[in-house]
């Protein structure tokens, strides 16, 4: 009896040891959350594919030209205002493979990869895709692999930074002179020797700058009778409750846990209207003492809580995941929505005409707005091979005039770069030019941000989405809702 | 059990009862044949065996030697002994997690049991042949689909604007129409629902099986005795297949208690954590938080759990009728 139930409390225990283990096991689906996070520029595969079209008619041209006088010398030749002679790091002229890690759905560097080939043929690109939610998991044993990436879209950085998986840029950047570039482009890919963000030496490079903002339906708008961009916090809470007492949706935003919580948008926007935007930053970028936990925070958190009881977003939010989102805003469900330039292209499509962007406005009138704006970030492996063809590819990116076209046209979001650049031109009616307009505002007012959600590995999963999901419910406050992510902040740095 | 004669030699060897008799009859065939045999038994264990050691035995033996390391997945593991399994402890809402898993426990295990018990007897006795099948094969469905693509269509079927509400809208019953999965008191139902679509077709199908091992005589005598379908089910059908439910019971409690897949692609745990289990914590600790160690430790906590729940209910489905 007793050697009979030992087996089967053996079975019984393997059987749940088996399922125990598949729960461990990275699951496929995607995690949208961070996705949402850093480029934020999960979904819009098809519409993306449509502009890339636009690309090739308008660009090919260019490109054969080059291609027929061939290769990296001409493209010396070639007048690009701010690219500095080719006495730095390059391709050189023999053949060149780079090995390169992009994200699955988002076509930019495989656009701008390609066009590269064009310019020049002897590099040539090994490209391996993967999701977003899987780069994550996988980029600490492919930077540390056997065979290390030339060029890798990073997830995070800082981790690999520390770890001294990255290459450290310095000296690219002191060759190709990006260190004299706009200031605040580079700051979000500077670590630290603490750790901290923000300042220190450069570990990746962005490709282009996002930027965040409040979308709206110029239809839906000017029947509430909004003329012009609001002005002020004020005014715009004025259109939020007329629109409301209108019988419409004043806003469309997303909150499933599957995609992150999307009032993190909106709460980060109050909070740069309310106050300022440095210790918000210092708090992302994990400085000594930071918190979230401050006042006019509190004030931000408090009209966010408003807005919530006066039944200015969905109902229904806390089930909407990014892409639904999206597209009931795009039929016409809400008269304004909280997204950024990553979406340029699918409001395009399936709303032209009947969308602008406008950037948050300031709490006191003539004050500066500010905006969330992250880098789409890429960096090289300390142990990379062709590292140096690597970094001639960013400074490339940064300063070709076709290149920089792609990224606009493509991305929809500014390229970033050299002052006195090209500036791409963009489709009429678009309103890539709004958003682009709205960067060099932002620029000049040195009011960017990088998101709250990116201050460590999981606080979005672990802070903002639960805590926000729980305003929503009524089951958090204002003052609850930063003490829990505060508290889950430390938690995450005290390992 | 007859107890057969047997030399001091046997004796000695089998300290057990339950299982003298398989023991000397095995001796007392040739020796030979029975190696051969025995050989070729173990052939046709081996690849199973070696995929069992490689992808269950080698990662739980690792998970928990990690368990006591504070490791990023890359980098030098430093010694931390238990103290992981202290601080596991500070994760947010642990316990809420923990109650959510035994939450499920109702809608995953005891629902899909019960009533695949009822269908499964239904079937039986009324839709056998063709009917039969058809009936087995929808309902074993939902195990053939893949989950991922199951949660999508649940997260489109039980949204506000989503058939479900459509449904009860044009049944008059708008009032209670909802975002079944963004709501804080029903995602957790509506994730239970979707445990209960996936695991009725695979408890239904195995008490099935048990009940077409009953012999016909014992209900053909229950009705001359004018049994009706009721006593016949709780007298008859439910004593039989204990062992059936037995294993329903222990796969789909454990499915439970370790969830992740369907809690996964409907909710990822929210709204706030109110679907939150202990799977997708160690998901999250160890792929977001580069936190092995820790996730090694409350995935071994978690594995404890489990076995304490289910050793009881084997135990139970075990015993022998005298």
């Amino acid at each position: 009896m007793f050697k009979k139930r030992a087996l089967w409390s053996m079975f019984s225990s393997f059987i749940a040891l088996l399922l125990l283990v598949s729960a461990c096991a990275p699951a496929a689906p995607v995690i949208q959350t961070q996705v949402v996070v850093q480029t934020a520029a999960p979904v819009v595969q098809t519409q993306v594919v449509v502009q890339t079209q636009v690309v090739v008619q308008t660009v090919a041209p260019v490109v054969q030209t080059q291609v027929v006088t061939a290769a990296p010398v001409v493209v010396t030749a070639t007048p690009l205002p701010a690219t500095p002679a080719p006495v730095g790091p390059s391709c050189g002229t023999d053949p060149v493979t780079m090995n390169a890690y992009f994200e699955t759905g988002f076509d930019i560097p495989f656009k701008l990869t390609d066009e590269f080939t064009k310019q020049f043929p002897n590099v040539t690109f090994d490209t391996k895709q993967d999701q977003f939610a899987n780069l994550i998991n996988e980029t600490p044993r492919l930077l540390s692999g056997d065979n290390p990436p030339d060029l890798i879209r990073l997830p995070t950085m800082v981790s690999f930074a520390k770890q001294g998986l990255l290459m450290n840029l310095d000296g690219y950047a002191k060759a190709f002179g990006w260190d004299k570039w706009p200031v605040p482009q580079l700051d979000q890919n500077r670590v630290a020797a603490d750790g901290t963000r923000g300042a220190g030496s450069l570990y990746a490079m962005g490709l282009n700058y996002s930027l965040t903002g409040i979308f709206y339906n110029k239809k839906l708008a000017a029947q509430i009778g909004m003329t012009q961009p609001p002005q002020t916090l004020d005014e715009f809470e004025g259109l939020l409750a007329k629109a409301k007492s209108a019988g419409l949706l004043p806003i469309m935003e997303w909150g499933s846990a599957k995609s992150g919580m999307g009032l993190a948008f909106p709460l980060q926007a109050l909070m740069a209207s309310l106050g300022p935007t440095g210790p918000i930053n210092d708090w992302i970028f994990q400085k000594q003492g930071a918190t979230i936990d401050t006042a006019s925070n509190l004030t931000a958190a408090q009209h966010l809580e408003t807005w919530i009881k006066n039944g200015y977003f969905p109902p229904d939010i806390n089930a909407i995941e990014y892409t639904d989102a999206a597209a009931r805003f795009t039929k016409g469900e809400g008269v304004f929505t909280f997204n950024g330039d990553w979406q340029n292209a699918g409001y395009d499509s399936g709303m032209p005409g009947n969308v602008g962007f406008f950037l948050m406005p300031p709490a006191t009138a003539g004050g500066k707005p500010a905006a969330m704006s992250a880098p789409l970030t890429y960096g090289i492996a300390a142990k990379a091979k062709h590292a140096d063809c690597a970094a001639f590819f960013f400074n490339w990116v940064a300063s070709n005039p076709t290149a920089r076209q792609i990224d606009v046209t493509v991305g929809g979001s500014n390229p970033g770069g050299p002052s006195g650049a090209s500036v791409p031109t963009v489709a009429q009616g678009s309103v890539t030019t709004e958003t682009l307009a709205a960067g060099n505002v932002i620029g000049e007012a040195g009011t960017a941000m990088d998101f709250i959600a990116n201050s460590t590995s999981s606080i979005f999963a672990q802070g903002w989405t639960p805590e926000l999901q729980k305003m929503v419910g009524g089951k958090q406050d204002a003052a609850g809702l930063l003490k829990a992510v505060q508290a889950e902040y430390l938690r995450e740095l005290a390992r | 059990m007859p107890a057969p004669a047997r030399s001091a030699v046997e004796s000695t060897v089998m300290s057990d009862n339950g299982t003298v008799a398989l023991a000397s009859s095995r001796r007392t065939s040739p020796s030979r044949v029975a190696r051969r045999e025995k050989i070729i038994g173990w052939l046709f264990v081996v690849p199973a065996l070696l995929m069992y050691a490689v992808f269950v035995l080698l990662p739980l033996v690792l998970s928990v030697q990690y368990s006591f390391f504070r490791w990023d997945g890359i980098g030098p593991m430093t010694w931390m002994g238990l103290q992981n399994y202290l601080t596991v402890l500070e994760v947010p809402d642990l316990l809420g997690t923990i109650y959510n898993a035994f939450r499920l426990v109702l809608f995953f295990s005891f629902i899909p049991v019960t009533l695949g018990l009822v269908v499964a007897s239904i079937i039986h006795r009324v839709a056998t042949g063709r009917l039969g099948e058809i009936a087995r094969t929808v309902l074993f469905l939902p195990q053939v689909i893949p989950l991922v693509a199951a949660g999508i269509i649940w997260g489109w079927l039980l949204a506000l604007p989503g058939l479900i509400n459509q449904m009860l809208r044009a049944a008059g019953l708008g009032v209670i129409a909802r975002a079944w999965l963004g709501d804080f008191d029903w995602a957790l139902p509506a994730v239970g629902l979707i445990g209960i679509w996936v695991l009725l077709g695979f408890c239904t199908v195995l008490l099935l099986t048990g009940m077409t091992k009953v012999d016909p005589a014992l209900y053909e005598s229950a009705r001359i005795d004018g049994a009706g379908w009721l006593t016949e089910f709780l007298s008859i059908t439910v004593p039989l297949l204990r062992q059936e439910i037995g294993v329903c019971l222990t796969v789909t409690v454990i499915a439970a208690l370790a969830a992740f897949d369907i809690v996964y692609v409907s909710t990822a745990g929210g709204p706030g954590n109110s679907t939150a289990v202990p799977g997708i914590q160690i998901y999250i600790l160890a792929f977001t938080e580069q936190r092995i160690g820790l996730a090694s430790a409350l995935a071994v906590l978690l594995m404890i759990l489990v076995l304490v729940v289910i050793l009881p209910i084997q135990r139970l489905s075990r015993e022998e009728t005298p």
